[in-house]
């Protein structure tokens, strides 16, 4: 049996270590070969358990994991022709950077000039020539990442699997290996399976974005999809960039309805796709914090825009090209106002000032 | 405002001060505790020193100061005259007991160190019984073996009684040591070598024994150094033939020259090469690794 497809199906995965909890609760998931994925959540939400599972260093205790259309479940890693970049790279301390690479290969017993000359071609690829002969605690961590993906990628896997590849570098080099990560997928051709808990690593990289809680998938689909379209309150906050407001249905019209917060303006939000939302109902809307507008008190309000509320500002961000403005909007949520930043400064608010918050009708969403 | 733009400097300087105390003056303390430490290395080492040096008498030296001569007599002494006891009889039981303790003492604490990697049922049941004979005394647990040999109808040898009671020693040390050497091994280097199609024992004998290698040494260099010099354990359990412990241990009660003395000198010295040796692998060990930077 050769496994000649990097497809990946989980069907009805669970996996329990005490025989109690599920560390995942029944996980569905299909992706397609050659798919970037990314996994997201929380620690302890069960996303590494799912990696380790597909890469075959743990048995789930139900369900079954298909790669290429056969089931791997109790199969050994190499059968399975998948590869694994473990969290801080863990590439042997003792070896060279060239051995690290032939490592795969010397277990397989390649003789040794056959090894080392793979592992020297791998290692022109991964741009690590002129530290070949180094240790991994002589390199960089953006070097040492090189590394364990060039020792991952010289068994030719069908699947990568890479447990926060990112977690260990700074920030810029973040972004930098980010790319990296991207344009190695895009050259092997094979399907990657990414783990963070950075929402901006998985919509930057993922072509699938897969949101998890608490050992089940809450949301899976593309990374505008997820990112623009929550499916929940806790897929938009887990996610970011969107308020989420709740309260309760005054009146459904034809294509909207009103929700009214306590002794608050009701707001209209429009039903789009959303079924079965009936009066008295208490549901969660999401408004993104880019779409909401700012307006003084007495100013007329931008045009299509009908839900007006009033609040106060608590405080204010500079970030660069908008500004952050936080805002007492609702009791218990916050609220928060992505203002581009020459708008901003047109005429900037102050702490304490009374503002307006307002958006076009149709740019709030109804959430599950 | 203008308060906290004053403040600032004085603040930066006083905060370099506590970063970088002045190296001209040692507080007082430096010279009370130096003294302290000082006053230690001369009681641990100057009894020893003591014997060391009456060793070198020549042949009117007496067992206590002042120093009669100088010379290398009782060295000689000591190998060629019968009546100083078995010194090289014992001396080889010695080496070759300790070899065989060492091994099997670096084999078993490698495996409990494998072993105790992950938690299972009882795992600390096994580990007190394990540190359990470190608290027995030696004297008592020495007399229980040879009271159980000889229950048993077996006659206690250096090679049989012995070793048990002398693993009884050294296998609670190693396993300890192990331990803190474990605690630093990442077990997903063990996993890496899995996911990259190494067997169970490729992944040992590639990766886990390299990696441990120097805790293995200093494993193996405790299990020798406590079985070379182990005494209370042995005194019930060695038989007939004795090792070098209780060879001297007997010539302190009837042999009345400085040659004892000079015992004591080899013993040391072939100590010293022991720990020598092994320090000196594990320093080979990371200089190799050390070299390889340079030529990086």
């Amino acid at each position: 049996m050769r496994i000649e497809r990097g497809d990946i199906e989980l069907a009805g995965v669970c996996k329990s270590y005490d025989g109690v909890v599920n560390a995942v609760d029944g996980v569905n998931l299909r992706i397609a070969d050659g798919a970037y994925c990314c996994f997201i959540g929380p620690s302890g939400c069960g996303k590494t358990t799912i990696l380790r599972m597909i890469a075959g260093h743990e048995d789930p205790t139900a369900g079954e994991i298909v790669i290429g259309g056969h089931n791997v479940v109790g199969l050994p890693p190499v059968q399975r022709r998948t590869a694994m970049m473990f969290q801080s790279y863990a590439l042997f301390p003792h070896l060279t950077v060239r051995e690290n690479i032939a490592f795969a290969l010397q277990v397989r017993g390649q003789s040794k000039a056959e090894r080392l000359r793979a592992a020297d071609a791998m290692i022109e690829k991964v741009r690590l020539t002129q530290f070949a002969d180094r240790l991994p605690a002589q390199l960089s961590g953006g070097q040492q990442q090189r590394v364990a993906l060039a020792r991952a990628a010289i068994t030719e896997p069908r699947v990568l699997l890479l447990d926060e590849p990112l977690s260990a570098l700074d920030e810029q080099l973040r972004v930098q290996m980010r790319q990296e990560l991207r344009r190695m997928q895009r050259e092997l051709g094979i399907t990657f399976i990414h783990v963070t808990h950075t929402q901006l690593e998985a919509i930057a990289l993922a072509d699938l974005v897969v949101v998890m809680e608490q050992g089940r998938i809450k949301q899976a689909g593309p990374a505008r999809e997820v990112y623009a379209h929550p499916r929940d309150r806790y897929v938009a906050e887990f996610m970011g960039g969107q308020n989420v407001l709740s309260g309760r249905v005054a009146k459904v019209n034809g294509g909207s309805f009103l929700l009214k917060q306590g002794a608050r303006e009701a707001i209209e939000v429009p039903l789009q796709a959303r079924r079965g939302i009936g009066v008295g109902d208490t549901i969660d809307i999401a408004v993104r914090r880019d779409d909401v507008a700012l307006v003084r008190p007495g100013a007329s309000l931008p045009p299509g825009c009908g839900t007006a509320l009033p609040s106060r500002v608590t405080a204010i961000e500079y970030q660069g090209y908008f500004v952050k403005v936080m805002l007492d909007t609702v009791p218990d949520d916050e609220f928060v106002a992505y203002v581009p930043e020459k708008t901003f400064f047109a005429d900037p608010f102050n702490v304490g000032d009374v503002v307006l918050a307002t958006w076009v009708a149709d740019r709030a969403r109804p959430l599950a | 405002m203008s308060a906290v733009v004053v403040d600032n400097p004085e603040q930066g300087i006083s905060a370099r001060k506590a970063i970088a105390p002045s190296r001209g003056k040692r507080p007082w303390t430096f010279y009370v505790l130096a003294s302290l430490f000082t006053a230690y290395v001369l009681a641990l080492y100057g009894p020893m020193f003591c014997i060391y040096i009456l060793s070198f008498q020549d042949v009117r030296g007496g067992l206590v100061f002042p120093m009669k001569g100088r010379s290398l007599h009782w060295f000689i002494d000591l190998f060629t005259q019968v009546r100083t006891g078995d010194v090289k009889g014992s001396f080889d039981r010695s080496i070759k007991l300790a070899v065989i303790v060492t091994i099997i003492t670096v084999v078993i604490s490698f495996l409990a160190g494998l072993g105790f990697r992950r938690r299972f049922k009882g795992d600390s049941i096994v580990f007190y019984m394990m540190i359990g004979s470190l608290v027995a005394p030696g004297l008592v647990l020495g007399l229980g073996t040879g009271l159980l040999f000889q229950a048993l109808g077996l006659s206690p040898a250096w090679y049989s009684s012995a070793l048990g009671a002398q693993l009884s020693w050294t296998l609670p040390f190693g396993v300890l040591v192990m331990f803190a050497v474990m605690s630093r091994f990442n077990n997903a280097w063990d996993e890496a070598a899995r996911d990259l199609g190494a067997s169970r024992w490729q992944a040992i004998r590639l990766v886990m024994i390299p990696v441990l290698a120097p805790g293995l040494v200093a494993v193996a260099l405790f299990g020798f150094t406590l079985s070379y010099d182990e005494f209370a354990r042995t005194l019930q359990t060695a038989g007939s033939l004795n090792t070098l412990p209780l060879e001297i241990w007997s010539m302190t009660l009837n042999v009345t020259s400085p040659s004892l003395y000079a015992l004591g000198t080899v013993t040391t010295i072939v100590s010293f090469v022991v720990i020598g040796v092994s320090l000196g692998s594990i320093v080979l060990i990371q200089k190799k690794r050390g070299a390889q930077k340079i030529k990086g």
